[in-house]
């Protein structure tokens, strides 16, 4: 198997790569290229997302945004965002290899404008054909187990099921899914994407035993990305300690921490 | 004859992909294409002719989350 998660030196693998960072960066939406790169800076994350649009300016958009990802020297995903079907998920992921050499791709095929939730359906058949054509794909999927079982049999390593619909900053609007999914894939990463708008979402996912977080708007839209940035970075690297460490269990009932053999004045309503 | 490209009819001579791309200014850019939804990958565009009412799309690099 290409990708695994290395618990002792606690690596993130992904399709045979290694990382220390466990949060994928969005790039879109920021206030100024300078500020994108400070998030990307500050947050020392490892991996960022990138997409295609239709060129108007005689390459010069593009050409200006390839040499900042240049510069910034991280791993690039490219996204099929905003693909519908199979086929336009296909061919703009082929555009998108060429653009990027890069063999990964993450693949989004989405149902409807008001959820933007994947298309569980066109999201498997457009895996099977980019895995079989050479690609590791990335794919944007629902927390539903049997989509999720078909997306490992087409040949996905990686799965990222959603927080909440996109740009919505909802957190984990079904923790229990998540954490059965979790639970039900041990062995594969699990990312999770989409929905995620403040640290303690993040910590959240992390402390349910998710491998990483990837997020865009959350840090482009703040205040203050950068720093915002680093406050993802950080609330990712707790909850991934904490989940190490092994939460202990709820209870029902308090318990008391202090312990109780020896407290003074214990028997003195006893008579 | 008349194509759209990315979206917009216009007239162009051009008799293929790759005459399009220099036509249009992208013939150095970091631009990848296709036409009626078929990539073309850049070693294919001097053999990809075009036809009348062809839909070529050309994208760049982009922000993207």
């Amino acid at each position: 198997m290409l990708t695994t998660t290395d618990t002792n030196s606690d690596t993130l693998t992904l399709y045979g790569k290694p990382f220390s960072s466990r949060l994928l960066l969005g790039t879109a939406r920021y206030p100024s290229p300078k500020i994108l790169s400070q998030a990307v800076t500050t947050s020392e994350a490892e991996i960022i997302t990138v997409s295609l649009r239709r060129e108007s300016a005689r390459g010069q958009d593009g050409q200006r945004f390839w040499d900042l990802i240049n510069e910034l020297g991280v791993t690039v995903l490219p996204n099929t965002a905003g693909c519908r079907t199979v086929r336009e998920a296909v061919t703009t992921a082929n555009m998108a290899r060429e653009l990027f050499s890069t063999p990964w791709i993450k693949l989004e095929v989405i149902a409807n404008d008001d959820t933007l939730q994947p298309d569980i359906f066109h999201l498997v058949e457009a895996a099977r054909i980019l895995v079989e054509d050479g690609f590791q794909v990335f794919p944007y999927t629902t927390d539903d187990l049997s989509v999720a079982e078909r997306l490992l049999e087409a040949g996905c390593d990686v799965l990222m099921p959603w927080g909440a619909p996109i740009g919505t900053g909802r957190g984990l609007a079904n923790p229990y899914a998540l954490r059965t999914m979790r639970n039900y894939f041990p062995d594969t990463p699990l990312i999770v994407d989409a929905g995620v708008g403040k640290p303690s979402h993040a910590t959240q996912a992390m402390e349910l035993g998710y491998d990483g977080i990837m997020l865009n708007t959350a840090v482009a839209l703040a205040e203050d990305p950068a720093r915002m940035a680093k406050a993802f970075a950080m609330s990712i690297d707790a909850g991934r300690l904490a989940w190490k460490a092994g939460i202990m269990e709820e209870r029902d009932m308090a318990v008391p921490s202090t312990p109780v053999a020896g407290t003074p004045f214990f028997d003195l309503d006893a008579g | 004859m008349q194509i759209v490209v990315n979206g917009t009819p216009q007239a162009t001579d051009a008799q293929t992909l790759l005459e399009l791309c220099e036509t249009l200014g992208f013939g150095k850019a970091r631009v990848a294409t296709a036409v009626n939804g078929d990539f073309v990958a850049v070693p294919a565009r001097a053999a990809r002719k075009l036809c009348a009412d062809d839909k070529i799309e050309i994208v760049a690099p982009r922000q993207g989350g």
